[in-house]
C-alpha cells in the first residue's frame, strides 16, 4: 500500500505548479503509469481522493494513461511488447532484454478550472 | 480551460536523495545491498548467519527497516555490528530519506559492507531506490515456487536471489527447479544462492560473494 505515499508525492509536485491567488484550482491531473510501475490504479485514485478532500485539490480527478511493458532484444534488435511474467522476445525468443517502457510513473500535466467557470 | 505542463517523475525527490546516498557510498567505498522479501522469508535469519560467518573477515553495518519494533536491530546487534533500526510506523517500504537519516548514526569510513533490510513486502520496495548497489531478493521454499511470477517487478529489479529454507524441501510442495526457472524467466541475469539458516548450508558461498563484491569497491 505505497499508493498513499505516491499520492502524497503527486500532491507535492502538483502544488508547486498551481498558480496561487487567482482562484484557479485543479480539475484534472494527467499521469503516465507503466504496467510494471507497481502501482494499483484503483488504490491510487482512492488515496488521492481521500487526502485531497477539503484541500484546494479536492475533487480533482486523476487521468491515467497506462503504458505496456516493452523491451528491446539484444539478439534480434527488435523492440516489442512483452509479457510481465515472461521476459522473452516474441520474435526470436532471446532473453537479453532491455526495458524501454512499462516502469513509468510520471505527472504529465494538470488542467485548471478558469476562475470564472467555478463561480 | 488552461493546461500546465509538468512532466516530472512522481518519485523524483526520492530518486534524487537515492542518488546522493549512492554518491556517498561510492566515495566511501561501501558496498550496499538492499534485501527484500515477503514477511517471514528469512531476511534477518540469513543476516544473522552471515554476520556470524563474516565476523573478523569483513566490517559490516546493518540498517533494519520494520513497520514496528526494534526487535530485528536487537537480533543483529548481538553480532557486534553497528545496527540502526528504522521504524516506518505503518509505512510498507523504506524510502531514500529514511536511509539518509539512518546514516547519521553510522561511520561509513569504518565499514566495507552495508546491508539494508527492507520492510517485508514484495511490491512497494521495488519502486523506491535507496541508493544501493544492488537488490537481493529472498524467496523461501515454504512460499511455493510461483513467487517470481506473482511479483515480477521485484524479481526483475533484483540482482541476486536467495532461495531460503531449503532444509524444508522434503516437507513442502515446492519444486526447486521450477522456482529457479520461474525466477530466471523473469530475470536471466539473477545470481542464485540456496540457503538454510537451520543447517547453515549455502551461507559460506553467499558470504564469499559478499566479501568479493565488497573488496572490489574498497577505497584504497
Amino acid at each position: 500500500m505505497h499508493e498513499l505515499s505516491i499520492a502524497q508525492s503527486i500532491i507535492e509536485i502538483v502544488n508547486e505548479h498551481v498558480p496561487t491567488g487567482d482562484g484557479a484550482s485543479v480539475k484534472t491531473v494527467r499521469l503516465t503509469v507503466g504496467e510494471m510501475a507497481g502501482v494499483v490504479v484503483d488504490s491510487l485514485e482512492f488515496c488521492f481522493g481521500a487526502i485531497t478532500q477539503g484541500t484546494p485539490l479536492g475533487g480533482a480527478r486523476l487521468e491515467i494513461t497506462s503504458v505496456p511493458l516493452r523491451a528491446r532484444c539484444a539478439t534480434c534488435g527488435k523492440e516489442s511488447k512483452i509479457e510481465p511474467t515472461l521476459f522473452v522476445c516474441p520474435h526470436c525468443e532471446g532473453s537479453e532484454l532491455t526495458l524501454t517502457g512499462g516502469r513509468e510513473l510520471q505527472i504529465n500535466e494538470i488542467e485548471l478550472y478558469d476562475a470564472e467557470a467555478r463561480t | 480551460m488552461s493546461v500546465v505542463t509538468i512532466e516530472r517523475k512522481v518519485l523524483e525527490k526520492n530518486d534524487e536523495i537515492a542518488r546522493q546516498n549512492r554518491e556517498l557510498f561510492t566515495s566511501r567505498g561501501v558496498f550496499v545491498c538492499n534485501v527484500v522479501s515477503s514477511p517471514g522469508a528469512g531476511k534477518t535469519s540469513i543476516l544473522e548467519r552471515a554476520l556470524e560467518h563474516l565476523a573478523g573477515r569483513l566490517k559490516v553495518a546493518v540498517i533494519e527497516g520494520d513497520v514496528q519494533t526494534d526487535l530485528d536491530a536487537q537480533r543483529v546487534a548481538r553480532y557486534h555490528v553497528p545496527a540502526v533500526q528504522i521504524v516506518t510506523a505503518g509505512g510498507c517500504h523504506l524510502e531514500a530519506n529514511l536511509v539518509r537519516d539512518a546514516l547519521a548514526s553510522l561511520d561509513l569510513s569504518e565499514i566495507s559492507l552495508l546491508i539494508i533490510e527492507n520492510v517485508g513486502n514484495l511490491v512497494c520496495p521495488s519502486n523506491y531506490d535507496l541508493g544501493e548497489e544492488l537488490k537481493i531478493v529472498v524467496a523461501s521454499t515454504t512460499e511455493g515456487d510461483d513467487k517470481p511470477l506473482k511479483y515480477p517487478a521485484m524479481f526483475r529489479s533484483a540482482s541476486v536471489l536467495i532461495i531460503n529454507k531449503i532444509d524444508l524441501l522434503p516437507y513442502v510442495p515446492c519444486d526447486m527447479a521450477k522456482l529457479r526457472a520461474n525466477a530466471l524467466q523473469i530475470n536471466p541475469s539473477l545470481q542464485v544462492f540456496e540457503t538454510s539458516c537451520t543447517t547453515g548450508s549455502g551461507i559460506p558461498a553467499f558470504c564469499d560473494w559478499l566479501i568479493a563484491r565488497s573488496s572490489k569497491l574498497a577505497v584504497r
